[in-house]
């Protein structure tokens, strides 16, 4: 029977070529997507070049144009990653868009995964943007070891805070999300060092700071520029590692447990 | 390439074979799914044969969309069975043959069509060619749009052209024309009436009784998650044939209720609503008694008219 066989006979195992151009694919289209979207391109390339505009290159010369780089740096893939997997999830479930992905064979993993390469990619244009302007506006000079290894830390940077986005995204209704992420991001921001050094922060404040994963990232990127705090940059790896894996995890439980509701 | 000729080999071993022999594709067997404290499909049973086009029929809130979220396995039954395509609809592997068009409230508006599809395209192993995807969904002349940009007609027909540009066996469509205007609807029309000429299964969910007579082979009757009736749709419409009487009478509701074939008799502000099988001989006989009768209106059955008629007829219907 021509009908059995057809029962009988299982998919071909999909090939890695297979994989690896739907992951091509959905990067490059979650790029384009975000980039056309207006209200978050410009507010996520566009906040730290602004600052650095009117704080970095009014003290030219001074540390603080050298100090800013880094620091602003970790401000824009922080917010791109926030508000782009955060926002960027939060909206699409509401919509009922991930239902229709969801049900297509698009493996789940480049869903997130092309979202995260997307943010850090324009994480990667704020970092040249800002060193850019140093070198120009700001009269900083700097190696070309230092600019690398700024972007390698911004790109790491990028995991804990997917991470974190997508818990965003999955506590957080698409409407309150702008609000919610802003409630965090901001005061994190603040409180970590990306706009002045942590030792000008209020006593108070100083003690709250080493419980932020920005703060550890803060120190990792401004420890290239020497600007670091002292102490192991070992921690603050660690720190980020263990912030990553709490943040999965939760996001873990709360998923199934909707899974399970569903 | 060898896989679209399998396809082909098996839809076309599948028609000479009764629709009614053919090999279940999928099947929900028993399930009920509740949210919290709705009941949303009660013990509900439901197979799709190779190559049939089947209607899941009923009001809003019914159960249609539960029903294909569950074949999807996007979510899982409290208790009974899915299977579809010999597998559990979660395992990802049987999702590469299988197409969907969902009800969305926005699609990411800033990708034009055309990358749309080509994104969707690369999901499957053996998808159709773009231009193919374009030609049959429509959508030449918007294919570099935005989809932001589109009319509801357009979103529609590009939900359309994702759903089958992976030229799946099987393919679910969850309310394809609900808030179209009758052109796009009937263009829709005919893309799946070409996707069943091609010998796919399909599912469609729908709340117009003349969609489901159009389209379906099977048209299944579902309300508040329960199994109405099913049939093919000249059983169906026998079932819910009658007409819609409309007039200002001065006879008594009791003595209409007694005419032969009616079904039931109801009052509307001044007025009296009639649903009978036979409502020529019924007016004749209104007219004959009442010569003050006017505003007279004769209509086919709504569809909830149909579900009362259903429903009356008999509580507990297994076609």
């Amino acid at each position: 029977m021509a009908t059995n066989a057809i029962a009988v006979s299982a998919p071909r195992p999909l090939s890695l070529g297979y994989y690896a151009r739907i992951f091509r694919k959905e990067t490059h289209y979650e790029f384009v997507k975000m980039l056309r979207t207006k209200a978050f391109s410009l507010s996520v390339l566009g906040f730290p070049v602004m600052f650095y505009l009117l704080f970095g290159s009014s003290n030219r010369h001074n540390m603080f144009a050298r100090y800013l780089m880094p620091s602003y740096s970790c401000m824009g893939v922080v917010s791109a990653c926030l508000f782009g997997i955060g926002m960027g999830i939060a909206m699409e479930r509401a919509q009922g868009w991930l239902e229709v992905k969801q049900a297509s064979p698009m493996p789940r993993f480049a869903y997130l995964t092309a979202k995260m390469i997307s943010c850090a990619a324009f994480a990667l244009v704020i970092v040249a943007a800002l060193l850019t302007l140093g070198i120009t506006l700001g009269g900083v000079t700097l190696t070309a070891g230092e600019a690398l290894k700024l972007a390698g830390v911004v790109l790491a940077g990028s995991v804990p805070f997917t991470a974190m986005g997508l818990l965003v995204a999955l506590l957080v209704p698409a409407n309150a999300a702008p609000g919610v992420i802003n409630l965090i991001y901001l005061p994190m921001s603040f409180a970590s060092g990306f706009w002045m050094p942590v030792q000008y922060l209020p006593h108070w404040l100083k003690v709250l700071t080493p419980a932020l994963p920005t703060y550890h990232l803060a120190q990792l990127a401004l420890h290239i520029f020497g600007y670091s705090q002292g102490g192991s940059m070992l921690t603050h790896w660690e720190a980020l590692a263990g912030f990553t894996l709490l943040m999965l995890g939760a996001a873990w439980i709360i998923f199934t447990r909707s899974e399970a509701k569903a | 390439m060898s896989a679209t000729a399998v396809i082909t080999e098996a839809t076309q071993a599948a028609w000479p074979v009764p629709l009614s022999q053919a090999r279940t594709v999928a099947r929900l067997h028993s399930v009920t799914k509740r949210y919290g404290q709705t009941t949303a499909l009660d013990k509900f049973s439901l197979e799709l044969r190779a190559g049939e086009v089947v209607a899941l029929l009923g009001p809003n809130g019914a159960g249609k969309t539960t029903a294909v979220r569950l074949l999807l396995g996007l979510i899982s039954p409290n208790s009974g069975s899915v299977r579809v395509l010999g597998r559990d609809p979660r395992d990802a592997d049987a999702r590469t043959r299988i197409g969907a068009m969902l009800q969305v409230s926005r699609v990411p508006e800033m990708l034009r069509v055309r990358e749309h599809i080509d994104l969707f395209r690369s999901y499957y192993p053996n998808p159709l060619p773009a231009a193919e995807v374009i030609r049959i969904a429509k959508l030449e002349g918007i294919a570099d749009q935005m989809f932001g940009k589109l009319s509801g007609g357009q979103k529609q027909r590009v939900l359309f052209g994702l759903a089958v540009c992976g030229n799946p066996d099987l393919v679910f469509l969850d309310e394809p024309t609900v808030g179209l205007d009758i052109e796009s609807r009937r263009a829709l029309w005919d893309e799946i009436r070409a996707l069943s000429a091609a010998g796919k299964t399909v599912l469609l969910t729908t709340h117009y009784l003349e969609e489901a007579d159009m389209l379906a082979h099977r048209i299944v009757v579902i309300n508040k998650g329960r199994l109405l009736c099913e049939g093919t749709p000249a059983e169906i419409k026998h079932r819910v044939s009658g007409r819609r009487i409309r007039c200002i009478t001065q006879l008594d509701p009791e003595f209409l209720a007694s005419l032969p074939s009616v079904a039931e008799v109801q009052l509307d502000r001044e007025a009296v609503v009639i649903l009978a099988e036979h409502p020529e001989q019924v007016v004749r006989e209104m007219l004959l008694r009442d010569e003050t009768l006017h505003g007279l209106e004769v209509s086919a059955a709504a569809l909830e008219d149909a579900f009362l008629a259903l429903t009356s007829d008999s509580p507990e219907t297994n076609a």
